[in-house]
């Protein structure tokens, strides 16, 4: 029996959430809609007595907001209801609260005659006045439902008041669990490569022979027989392998051989570009502060005596293609794990977050089965949001970067910054191990069809084809009540390994975990359901969220499950760690899969890759022949990529858990975005921690080398900006590319990875000479999106996300003029770099030169920032002293829109104007905006001016003006004025561009 | 004398934990995290009487699900209202911050006329610009107010950050009452110290300005704004700024910290 509950607001009261969709409908739509006022309706599938429904009624609905009824509340007249339901088996969370409060009010548990599980489904219903059905339908589909996961049903006035209320509840219809299947792998390779394309498997034609020999050799087997299998792999053992061989998990691409060629120069020979370049860099610099990295789901690094750093950040790139709010959650919900399941466990700081997106303002065609990027941006953004304030945890650090190629992939850069314990249960925090016996445990939520070859299909290019089930949606208030069990279990010293359920779901966690012990054997018949009729392989590899795979031992697991009731947080005892060699699948005793660990974990074939590198070649625009550049500055000030982002910013949490020092947005009016977050790690100490990242994927279209050079120093500069000591940072990579590997569908494939050779060997120089270990990183290697036949492909992204730390976070420097009178230090050399500038796209749109879909926007240049550690590094440690001596009242660094947008930024967070004079033989414009690195703008007190030259003597330093009371940014430069620009001139511009999207 | 001791409610969404356990620590008191569940299934062995202080902290408890606060307060009104009334009327303090303010309200702790602490006259609606939103405001503080926990103050800066912090009342006459009896204790202010309606000043478009409310009593008291997120005087967004600026006087401490005294004082004494 159904129970429908509809909570109306009171007609005398506005309707926030309705006023908000009208506003985005007419806005982004182009609709006229009059009016939309909003419901919540709840589908109670239980068995109720007399009485009972009206209790809950009465109990849920606020009497000072709504009116609420059964069945159905009157409304006045209006044209068209817009029903938003889930689809079934998609997660609703708010179903799930409202099954509590349900129960809680009726004093009992639920039941339904039958059997089936009773349950709660939400929906939300719009109703639209002023519109057509045809308007109805766009605005339900482009706006407030996404269809991928989302059920909408229009109704008209007359529809509505003349049927009886909507009754039907999304459940799952009841199916009985498939059986497990066989694949015969001993067709020709048209057949082979047909199995992995319709499994999505992707798996390539050497992986499935691979494969193939494998079973042939092992069929025969007593080992295998004896279980009842034989020479045809299961359905379960191909999905299991291909999760496990998945560029996703085993990152093929990075671990390849690769062959360099660069005209002019010897082919070279790379073995594994993540053994030689990254961990080779890491290795290199030796630092003994380094706790663990690499081989755990985060990087750790000391901090205090009592606990250490742990930083991750992930993707969520594809996913957030198709549901831009799920996918996003799920990124960032999905990374709180990996600090959270690295050691044994460390609880959550802080989280960052960036986002790579085509203009919202986009107005082009749009390739068939792409969202348009402002609907992609509003859902990554209210993804993260809810999922970040929902568990808890400020943010640090947020960027978005714009260009037309990230119109067919967004890249969705999520990260985590943690607090590992030095010392837990008696023992290093850091240390962890599953034991042959421990038994095999999942906690958390339920394994569904949700996220069903996430792995494998981020491994793919995005096409029509991409699966609705690869979608999962985080629900981060279970996620928090895990945490909340988990922390209990880790003080109590319950569990001796710790692993998150991300990609490839339980193959992936238990596989990776068996490798200590050497084996396990899982039983799934013991793995909670959302609902029956999962395959056997389905729940295997399903990504269903909010899970931790752990190891307890037999003597513990009675405490752990019992906690884990107590707690009300799912959690079941589904296996046992081995030494057998083997990971070994049942259902119940029927074995369904029985791979070996060495198969499972070596038995992938090694990937050959070309390389050939070959620099292009740009137009440079005309050379500058004006005067006064003060028009530019503004026009440059409300670029995408230079302008605020504030409106967005601050739905996000920044100080939840009291630690927040320098807050992402600095200033008299806390309106200018922070060089470098500060951050104390626990309360009663002054010790902190500091973030800032840089990414530059405009540099990538002349050389990823200079490009990733430019992040590393860019990044850095940041952190000795704010303060952060130039010998305890850490980095960590994230690589976004276009497809590497030379096919007919990347003609291209061999340059592309020459680009990322580059990108990894700048790595490492840049890395290794500033002493700024990798502690950990990711790669998503195939963003390129084929969409309506059209081929859009990401430009090479490298994120370079740095943690850097401070003795005492009151000596942090933020980057706002403080005060009239005080002198203004340009350190560091400005060249004509203006290659890949910000400057140069803006002459581009100034000059009207249209760029070509897929390449980059004119002008790209050809000269980008050359920058070498051996001089700058001895700047940022002389920076580091005079900080630390308490010489520096405000520092900035030159980066995107070159040093005029430095002293913008700082002119107007404090609120104050400054006469600079540039004395440099430069022309002006490329004086100005040339994206030089290894720069600072620094201001000093007047009485302090002698003591920060004379520690400065012998670095790159020049006065260049002073900070004055007016209101005006003045800049002269060969004698006359080239720049005079009014504060309020320049907010109106930096605030406007995004302040109504 | 010994130290007052304070429960702290935890679990199911909430989040605020941490700073808030940091916070009564600091002021000398004696603060003890407590899982609602463990307190509802009596697994806690403590009892809501053995505490002078209730401090429902801020979070998502149920992710503010079907309205903020709601599952929450809905739990203890069906499994813990007569230990939460006989507290009440045994003289115990409590504080609600944020998701424990609306918790507060949600119950009818809070605005508690006449003694009725079980009938909810009021609600935190969503913020009239939809959404939530983390930014700093200033607050004043009614110098008439019974609030204990506010005494001695004046202006109070703190952050915002909620969704749904818009005060609303069943009738106007129960902000009439509210307001005769001084019960609200601290209302968002524009940079000239008075009452505003303008956002961002008043972050959520509440009637009267009004940020936070306490009962006749002032020994409860809830507020949307965070004190326990401004411990630290470094805290405030203009610290790092007045610490370079001539003639600038820095606080010693974080102003937040004056709540959590004022109230551990008032519970000792």
């Amino acid at each position: 029996m159904v129970t429908r509950l509809e909570i109306a607001g009171r007609t005398d009261l506005p309707d926030p959430r309705g006023l908000h969709a009208g506003g985005r409908i007419r806005n982004f739509l182009g609709i006229p809609v009059r009016a939309v006022r909003t419901r919540d309706v709840y589908r109670i599938e239980a068995d109720l007595q007399a009485g009972e429904a009206e209790k809950i009624l009465n109990e849920v609905t606020d009497p000072v907001l709504h009116r609420g009824g059964l069945g159905r509340v009157e409304s006045d007249r209006f044209d068209f209801a817009v029903s938003v339901a889930f689809k079934p088996g998609v997660t609703d969370p708010v179903g799930k609260s409202a099954m509590v409060a349900v129960q809680d009010t009726l004093g009992r548990a639920l039941t339904l005659t039958g059997g089936e599980e009773p349950a709660v489904y939400s929906s939300t219903l719009y109703l639209l006045t002023g519109v057509t059905r045809e308007q109805a339908e766009t605005i339900g589909t482009s706006l407030l439902a996404n269809p991928v996961i989302q059920t909408i049903t229009i109704r008209s006035w007359d529809e509505w008041s003349s049927s009886a209320p909507d009754m039907t509840v999304p459940r799952v219809p009841a199916q009985h669990r498939p059986e497990v299947q066989r694949y015969d792998l001993s067709g020709s390779d048209a057949e082979l490569q047909e199995i992995s394309r319709k499994g999505l498997l992707s798996l390539s034609i050497e992986e499935m022979h691979a494969i193939r020999n494998h079973f042939l050799a092992a069929g025969n087997d007593p080992a295998r027989t004896g279980l009842g299998l034989d020479h045809r792999p299961t359905d379960v053992e191909l999905e299991c392998l291909a999760q496990t061989w998945s560029e996703h998990c085993k990152h093929k691409i990075f671990n390849a051989t690769v062959t360099y060629h660069e005209a002019g120069k010897e082919p070279e020979t790379i073995r594994s570009l993540f053994k030689t370049c990254i961990m080779g860099a890491t290795k290199a610099i030796g630092a003994p502060w380094l706790v663990s990295v690499f081989h755990d789901n985060a990087g750790v690094v000391t901090f205090d005596e009592r606990i250490h750093l742990v930083y991750k950040v992930e993707t969520h790139n594809s996913p957030s293609a198709l549901d831009p709010y799920g996918g996003a959650i799920t990124g960032i919900v999905g990374v709180n794990r990996d600090p959270f399941g690295t050691g044994l466990g460390a609880h959550l700081l802080a989280n960052v977050w960036g986002y790579c997106f085509g203009s919202p303002f986009h107005e082009g065609d749009l390739p068939k089965g792409l969202l348009h990027p402002r609907r992609v941006r509003d859902g990554v953004h209210q993804g993260v949001i809810d999922g970040g304030n929902q568990s808890g945890i400020p943010y640090g650090r947020g960027w978005e970067v714009f260009d037309h190629r990230y119109l067919g992939k967004p890249l969705v850069f999520c990260g985590t910054v943690g607090a590992l314990p030095v010392t837990i249960a008696g023992g290093p925090g850091e240390k962890k191990a599953a034991l042959p016996g421990d038994r095999i445990v999942m906690t958390g939520g339920r394994i569904g069809a949700d996220g069903i070859h996430g792995a494998t299909f981020s491994s793919a290019a995005l096409d029509e084809s991409a699966p609705v089930q690869a979608v999962q949606i985080g629900d981060p208030i279970t996620q928090k009540r895990m945490f909340d069990f988990l922390l209990v279990a880790r003080e109590r010293g319950l569990y001796n390994a710790i692993t998150d359920n991300g990609a490839g779901g339980l193959s992936s966690s238990v596989g990776e975990m068996a490798e200590q012990p050497g084996g396990a054997r899982l039983d799934l018949s013991q793995a909670p359901l959302k609902y029956a009729g999962l395959a056997t392989w389905e729940i295997l590899v399903s990504e269903a969220q909010e899970r931790m795979t752990l190891a307890v031992s037999p003597e513990k697991i009675d405490e752990f499950l019992e906690l884990a009731r107590e707690m009300e947080v799912e959690t079941n005892d589904i296996g046992e760690f081995t030494d057998s060699g083997m990971f070994h699948v049942t259902w119940g005793d029927e074995t369904v899969a029985c791979l070996s660990m060495e198969f499972m974990h070596e038995g992938d074939p090694d990937l050959n890759l070309t390389a050939r590198w070959a620099p292009p070649l740009y137009a440079e625009p005309e050379p500058f022949s004006g005067t006064d550049l003060t028009e530019d500055l503004i026009a440059m000030l409300a670029r995408l990529n230079i302008c605020s982002g504030e409106k967005k910013a601050r739905h996000y949490d920044h100080e939840v858990k009291g630690l927040t020092v320098v807050k992402p947005w600095i200033g008299v009016e806390q309106d200018v975005p922070a060089e470098a977050t500060v951050f104390l790690a626990r309360h009663g100490s002054s010790r902190g921690f500091v973030l800032a990242e840089s990414v530059n994927p405009f540099l990538s279209d002349i050389d990823t080398y200079a490009m990733t050079v430019a992040v590393v120093d860019e990044a850095v500069r940041k952190l000795v900006c704010a303060g952060a000591r130039t010998d305890r940072i850490a980095a960590l990579d994230n690589f976004c590319w276009p497809d590497p590997v030379q096919s007919d569908h990347t003609p291209d494939g061999e340059y592309k990875m020459a680009q990322l050779v580059r990108s990894c060997r700048a790595l490492y120089d840049t890395t290794l000479a500033y002493g700024t270990p990798l502690i950990s990183g990711k790669d998503s290697m195939k963003n390129d999106s084929t969409m309506g036949g059209v081929k859009i492909s990401v430009p090479p992204t490298l994120l370079l996300s740095a943690i850097g730390q401070i003795d005492d976070v009151r000596n942090a420097v933020t980057a706002d003029f403080k005060q009239e009178g005080d002198r203004v230090y340009l350190l560091g050399t400005t060249r004509d770099e203006c290659g890949g500038s910000e400057y140069f796209r803006y002459l581009g749109e100034k000059d009207g030169i249209a760029g070509n879909p897929g390449e980059p926007a004119p002008y790209v240049g050809n000269r980008p920032p050359v920058i070498d550690p051996e001089r700058t590094l001895p700047l940022y440690r002389a920076v580091e002293k005079v900080m630390a001596a308490g010489l520096v009242r405000s520092a900035s660094t030159p980066a995107r829109g070159g040093l005029i947008l430095a002293l913008a930024r700082s002119a107007m967070a404090g609120m104050l104007g400054a006469e600079i004079d540039l004395d440099v033989d430069l022309p002006a414009d490329r004086l100005l905006f040339s994206e030089s690195g290894g720069r600072f703008v620094i201001t000093v007190a007047e009485k302090n001016g002698a003591a920060f030259e004379a520690a400065m003597a012998g670095q790159p330093c020049s006065r260049i003006g002073t900070v004055t009371a007016g209101s005006r940014l003045v800049v002269r430069h060969g004698g006359g004025t080239v720049a005079d620009a009014s504060l309020t001139d320049m907010k109106a511009a930096f605030k406007e561009t995004l302040n109504h999207v | 004398m010994s130290k007052v001791r304070v429960l702290i409610l935890t679990g199911l969404g909430l989040n605020c934990e941490a700073e808030t356990d940091a916070a009564f620590r600091m002021v000398g008191a004696s603060p003890e995290q407590v899982h609602l569940l463990d307190l509802l299934e009596g697994r806690a062995e403590r009892r809501l009487s053995d505490y002078r202080i209730l401090a429902f902290i801020g979070g998502f408890a149920f992710g503010d699900h079907l309205g903020a606060g709601f599952v929450f307060a809905n739990k203890i009104r069906w499994r813990l209202y007569d230990q939460l009334l006989s507290f009440i009327e045994n003289g115990g303090l409590a504080l609600g911050v944020c998701n424990g303010f609306q918790t507060m309200v949600r119950l009818g702790m809070l605005p508690g006329f006449d003694g009725d602490y079980r009938t909810p006259r009021a609600t935190l609606a969503p913020n009239d610009r939809l959404g939530y939103r983390d930014a700093w405001v200033k607050l004043a503080v009614d110098p008439n107010s019974p609030c204990v926990w506010t005494r001695g103050l004046t202006t109070i800066d703190l952050p915002a950050r909620h969704g749904e912090g818009k005060f609303l009342t069943e009738t106007p006459e129960v902000l009439d009452r509210l307001e005769s009896g001084s019960q609200v204790a601290v209302r968002y202010v524009g940079d000239n110290g008075k009452p505003t309606q303008d956002w961002p000043d008043n972050p959520n478009g509440s009637p009267d300005a009004v940020a936070g409310i306490c009962d006749p009593t002032g020994r409860l008291f809830g507020l949307m704004p965070h004190p326990d997120a401004y411990l630290y005087p470094y805290q405030h967004p203009q610290w790092h700024r007045d610490k370079h600026r001539d003639g600038v006087v820095l606080p010693t401490e974080g102003a937040g910290l004056a709540i959590f005294r004022n109230g551990v004082e008032a519970a000792a004494g």
